[in-house]
């Protein structure tokens, strides 16, 4: 599916009684097209996180559109936009994002849970993606039971289950260890490879050589990297 | 069991402090507002049922009877009593204007001795005039009251052989009445013939307390209807200036002493049940708020998989709502284990007639109980979903990454 930014900007204000607000993103057009894999770099601060929840309809801009295919994702009512992120956008929230009264294969299967989506194939779909970022054996425990790293393997799992056209991840591999990071791009690479847009923030260099397209993002203004 | 309520439970049981202590808050309301309405609603109870069962517009007692309070004493709290006053006295009543009808009473208290099967106060009446006891005899036994029968009231038990004695006088009973929930559940209704012998056989025995007293030409009470278009107040009045010895009072006269009782407990009880809402409100309310405020990475991860902000504030709402009645359920019960069983020690310490309702009054207490604990919960989550609705889901990822 193609994501496609118009001119999106998001301000926020200092405080909260002045009028001094400041710009985390800049008017940005943005598209990314069915099966390519971006990667987002920039320091912290710099707004790829504002940019990627504007995308995932999570953030509304203060100006400018976004398209998910044919979708102005911030035309329709929240309802209905929450419902087409479940179904069509996998997220991978920054930082530790286990809801921590439910298991780990809960855990994966809590977008397939949230519209009566659950049943035996998504099961087994959470089981097979369990295996791949290996925490199978881990399926029964809480979150509060994994690592830093387990947990975000969890995470990536759960973006996966509902085989979303549109993967945006935040800083996915941020507290992984190589070999992790390897299993990690690859499973999001595989996504890009079978049709989804996968759109990632990222501090981690290893990372950009999974990338079709590398963008920059520095005080609110994003810009693609040319090798 | 749809997914928000199944996470619902789940979060309340990882937190098994946190839910204890907030339903703990839950329960004190519930156990306030039911047991309040409890005590509130028997002592109304026991008012009406005090006010009707005093059955006269005025009552003439000794004077002594009533300035030391003897007669409420016997009405309210079942404490046997003995007064009496000259039966000449009925005549000069009968003759005061206004006055329709009026039957004597006959108290007597019984003791513990072997003579007596119980202490009680046993009350004579005439059933040839009588228009007080025998429309509530009539309810539970159509048959008239003959020499030796006995109507008991409610808390009086009786053996298997139906019989009791007192003074020697063994008697029948012959019909259990009502519960009031006034001293008159401990009361034994009898003939003026049966309570003249009981009396005699007593001075025979040696009882002192009717010493000096002619049994035939005594009564203790005289119960009156007045002439339709006569005020009571006035009537008694006559009475107090026209016979002496005596204290006529006007059956108002003898409920507001208890009425204004009953105002000063449902006022204390009205205050206790608002002072304690508004804390649970607020407590609860802070609570929800500091905990939707830890728990901002929680929704904002369910937003992001796509819960939409309804379902957010279901959950809530969900979640405070099992949580409150759970606690709201476990303080109705509480409330009624610790006030049910306790009418009689209740009516004792209060001084004031104590009807507790019936099941069917109880159970809608305790369900209107339940509903505006759970409701309490709900309102004071209003703060947490109104905080939630404010916020981007990006923002609260932001904020807590």
């Amino acid at each position: 599916m193609v994501v496609k930014a118009e001119k999106i900007s998001r301000t926020f204000l200092r405080n909260k009684a002045g009028t001094n607000f400041f710009y985390a993103v800049q008017s940005t057009d943005f598209q990314a097209e069915s099966g390519e894999f971006i990667e987002i770099v920039g320091k912290s601060g710099s707004g790829k996180s504002t940019f990627l929840n504007m995308l995932a309809g999570l953030l509304t801009p203060t100006e400018g559109k976004v398209y998910i295919g044919n979708t102005d994702l911030y035309l329709s009512e929240d309802g209905e936009r929450s419902q087409f992120r479940n179904e069509n956008i996998g997220v991978i929230p920054q930082g530790q994002t286990g809801l921590l009264s439910l298991t780990v294969l809960e855990n994966v299967l809590l977008p397939s849970k949230i519209y009566g989506k659950c049943d035996g194939e998504k099961i087994v779909r959470a089981e097979e993606l369990l295996k791949a970022v290996g925490l199978y054996d881990l399926k029964d425990v809480y979150p509060n039971e994994l690592s830093g790293g387990e947990m975000r393997r969890m995470a990536i799992a759960r973006a996966l289950i509902m085989q979303p056209s549109v993967i945006l991840a935040d800083e996915p591999t941020g507290d992984l260890d190589e070999e992790n990071t390897a299993l990690v791009m690859s499973l999001l690479k595989n996504a890009a490879k079978g049709g989804a847009t996968v759109i990632m923030v990222t501090h981690d260099k290893d990372a950009l050589s999974y990338a079709d397209k590398v963008y920059s993002m520095s005080g609110g203004v994003l810009s693609e990297k040319t090798a | 069991m749809n997914f928000f309520a199944e996470l619902s439970l789940k979060n309340l049981k990882r937190k098994p402090l946190r839910t204890f202590a907030l339903s703990a808050l839950v329960a004190l309301l519930s156990f306030v507002l039911f047991g309040g309405t409890i005590l509130v609603t028997s002592l109304k109870n026991g008012l009406d049922s005090y006010s009707a069962r005093l059955g006269a517009d005025v009552v003439v007692v000794p004077y002594a009877a009533r300035s030391e309070g003897q007669f409420e004493d016997v009405l309210l709290q079942g404490i046997p009593g003995n007064f009496y006053m000259s039966s000449s006295k009925i005549d000069k009543i009968a003759n005061v204007e206004g006055v329709d009808k009026l039957s004597p009473q006959f108290f007597l208290a019984s003791t513990s001795a072997s003579c007596c099967s119980a202490s009680v106060q046993i009350i004579g009446f005439d059933p040839d005039t009588d228009f007080s006891v025998l429309p509530w005899v009539n309810r539970k036994y159509g048959g008239s009251i003959g020499d030796g029968d006995i109507v008991v009231g409610s808390e009086i038990s009786v053996t298997t052989s139906g019989k009791l004695k007192f003074y020697n006088v063994e008697c029948n009973v012959v019909a259990t009445l009502e519960r009031t929930g006034t001293g008159l559940d401990t009361a034994v209704y009898a003939n003026m013939n049966t309570i003249k012998q009981m009396a005699k056989n007593a001075k025979e025995l040696g009882f002192t307390f009717l010493d000096g007293v002619n049994v035939d030409k005594s009564v203790s009470a005289v119960m009156i209807k007045v002439k339709s278009g006569y005020d009571a107040e006035s009537v008694a009045a006559q009475i107090n200036m026209a016979v002496t010895g005596i204290r006529s009072g006007s059956s108002t006269s003898y409920v507001s002493g208890v009425a204004g009782g009953l105002d000063n407990v449902s006022g204390i009880i009205g205050a206790l049940s608002v002072m304690i809402w508004v804390l649970s409100v607020v407590i609860l309310g802070v609570s929800l708020f500091a905990i939707c405020n830890e728990r901002g990475k929680e929704f904002a991860v369910l937003r992001a998989m796509g819960a939409s902000k309804k379902s957010l504030y279901k959950l809530i709402i969900v979640e405070i709502s099992i949580l409150s009645a759970v606690g709201a359920s476990v303080g109705v019960i509480l409330s009624g284990a610790f006030i049910l069983p306790f009418g009689a020690i209740i009516r004792r310490s209060l001084q004031m007639p104590y009807l507790v309702p019936e099941w069917w009054q109880l159970a809608l207490f305790a369900v209107a109980a339940v509903v505006i604990s759970v409701l309490t919960g709900v309102i004071a989550s209003l703060f947490s979903v109104k905080k939630l609705s404010k916020n981007d889901a990006g923002l609260m990822l932001r904020e807590d990454a």
